[in-house]
């Protein structure tokens, strides 16, 4: 079964780096992936959609993707403004950077997930990374909740878009982001 | 080399690399722009050897330093898009006329304005009859198998004709996905070093290239071109076959055929946008349509004989046009229909306007489609000819 993922982020966050990570940490298993953005008028702070299948087998289909099986959302402001759960399958689950509470999100989607998974990614970026980039974090949250790929798998895709240190650091905010998360059925 | 996970942009460029190109002049235009980036981050890292990168101030110019680097003898390889394409028009009739094997990626761009750097074939196609070889690759690894076989082909020595290796804007250019690359030695033995016919630094043997054609000789020229050009259909055929032989991925259809032995109708149409219709088909023969897919690789040439064999045995082509001729149809629409035209194949043909400026053809939009179709066979004549599909009403 093909599964879809689509990240909402804002410009320079990093919603198009993290769809191709998570790409890459199931291709290292073995999946078939494609990885991509929803290329609007570029420019830091703005909302983008960024995009993930994972299969099987090889991936024909090019169009975005209208029904997520996963919603993952790495700004919590966005809740406010974008409609993120637009399209999400029966069963669905929304993933959410936010330091605030279940019920405190669930008020702020207009439809209810199956699953409601949150980590407060920003804090752990600004302690291990010194940065608000959430990008690698929340990929944490990802492999906890979905077990579509190894937290191993993401660390290790991490430090290949990452060399050095920089990848060693990010790879270390996904663990944290992964020990972290909490994963709510509704 | 293992499979990787990359755009099909790095997948364009990773085959120049590959195919040892010696001289790459280009201008950066988005959605290319990372093919050159990548072919520079080669140089810079000492990954290529002997490959001289030329900096221009514009793609008219990227295209006369590639038409220079090639008269010499050089593989040679450039990018652009859209307007890039459209200001290099002068010089692509150059590329082609000096029968000069340079070979391009062009990245669907929409044509401003309005400005939009999203996918459409109008670029491309409005290069048709500049004497360049085209093919619309689907996915990243036919964006990288194409780049290595239009040298091979746009090299023969009875073509000498330069070739578009055609991907889409973001759909697959800034698009992640598998691609199994080929081991150097393996490309190596494919795609040995250029043997140029001619070459502008054989000092032993000078001559002049673009000089004066009178009225006596021209038309001569012209001829050299067209039976070129018909050369190449089977160059095309014996090269994607030896590709299919040596590694796995056959290209020896120029139109390539998904599920039509059965079909009763079946989607014509080029590029990214023919996986998902495909895609699509799988799913609607599940629901008991009788459909298939026709994906029309090459344009140029255009691939008469394949596309009658087809229409022989179908009762309606539904023609998803990506590009739309003003004042006329879709491009493709307006070529099959007159391939057609002297055959006994007269299938239902009708034209729906699709995708243009990025907009997605989903898998639903297919499945209208085709109840469309099956309803304009079963009364036996056409609702319209054109079909604005997507059109807000």
């Amino acid at each position: 079964m093909m599964i879809e993922i689509r990240f909402h982020g804002r410009g320079g966050q990093g919603a198009v780096t993290a769809a191709n990570i998570l790409a890459e940490g199931a291709f290292l298993e073995g999946k078939y992936v494609q990885a991509f953005p929803f290329f609007g008028v570029e420019r830091r702070g703005a909302p983008v959609t960024a995009f993930t299948r994972i299969d099987e087998k090889p991936i024909r289909i090019k169009t975005q993707i209208y029904e997520p099986d996963v919603v993952v959302v790495l700004d919590p402001s966005l809740l406010d403004t974008v409609d993120v759960t637009a399209g999400l399958k029966e069963g669905g689950m929304v993933i959410v950077n936010t330091e605030k509470t279940k019920e405190e999100v669930l008020e702020k989607l207009k439809k209810k997930p199956a699953k409601l998974t949150l980590v407060d990614a920003t804090t752990i970026a600004l302690e291990i990374l010194g940065l608000p980039i959430t990008n690698t974090s929340i990929l944490g949250a990802v492999a906890k909740a979905t077990g579509i790929v190894k937290i191993e798998s993401v660390e290790e895709a991490i430090k290949e878009t990452f060399s050095g240190e920089l990848g060693e650091k990010n790879a270390k905010a996904a663990r944290e982001a992964f020990e972290k998360t909490v994963v709510y059925e509704l | 080399m293992p499979k990787k996970v990359i755009s099909g942009n790095y997948a364009a460029a990773y085959a120049a690399k590959h195919a040892r190109v010696e001289v790459v002049a280009a201008y950066p235009i988005t959605p290319q722009t990372s093919i050159i980036e990548k072919i520079a981050e080669f140089i810079a890292n000492g990954e290529v050897e002997n490959l001289e990168y030329v900096p221009v101030e514009s793609e008219h110019s990227a295209m006369a330093a590639c038409i220079g680097a090639s008269a010499t003898g050089a593989r040679t390889f450039t990018a652009t898009s859209a307007q890039g394409l459209a200001l290099m028009h002068e010089m692509l009739h150059w590329a082609a006329g000096a029968r000069l094997p340079v070979v391009m990626v062009n990245v669907n761009r929409a044509m401003a304005p309005p400005w939009s750097v999203w996918d459409d074939q109008t670029d491309s196609l409005a290069q048709r009859d500049t004497g360049w070889l085209q093919f619309y690759a689907e996915n990243n690894q036919e964006v990288y198998d194409g780049v290595l076989m239009a040298f091979k082909i746009g090299e023969h020595e009875k073509v000498n004709l330069p070739v578009m290796i055609i991907e889409s804007a973001f759909i697959l250019s800034h698009t992640y996905d598998v691609v199994d690359m080929l081991e150097q030695e393996e490309v190596d033995e494919f795609l040995p070093p250029r043997k140029p016919l001619y070459s502008l630094t054989d000092f032993d043997n000078p001559f002049s290239i673009g000089a004066l054609g009178t009225p006596a000789d021209y038309y001569e020229f012209r001829y050299k071109i067209a039976k070129a050009m018909e050369e190449a259909k089977k160059i095309i055929k014996e090269v994607g076959k030896e590709f299919g032989e040596k590694f796995g991925r056959d290209y020896s259809q120029m139109i390539e055929l998904y599920k039509t032995d059965d079909a009763d109708i079946v989607f014509m149409g080029m590029g990214s946008l023919m996986g998902t219709v495909k895609e699509a088909v799988e799913i609607l023969r599940s629901e008991g349509y009788k459909v298939g897919a026709a994906k029309v690789r090459w344009f140029r040439p255009f691939p008469r004989e394949e596309l009658y064999e087809l229409a022989k045995s179908v009762q309606g082509i539904a023609v998803l046009d990506r590009n739309f001729s003003f004042g006329q149809e879709g491009i493709l629409f307006n070529e099959a229909k007159g391939v057609l035209y002297n055959t006994g194949a007269k299938p239902i043909m009708k034209n729906y306007i699709v995708g243009l400026g990025g907009r997605d053809l989903t898998v639903n939009d297919v499945r209208k489609i085709a109840n469309n179709m099956k309803k304009i066979i079963e009364k036996g004549e056409l609702d319209k000819e054109i079909d604005w599909y997507h059109l807000k009403r």
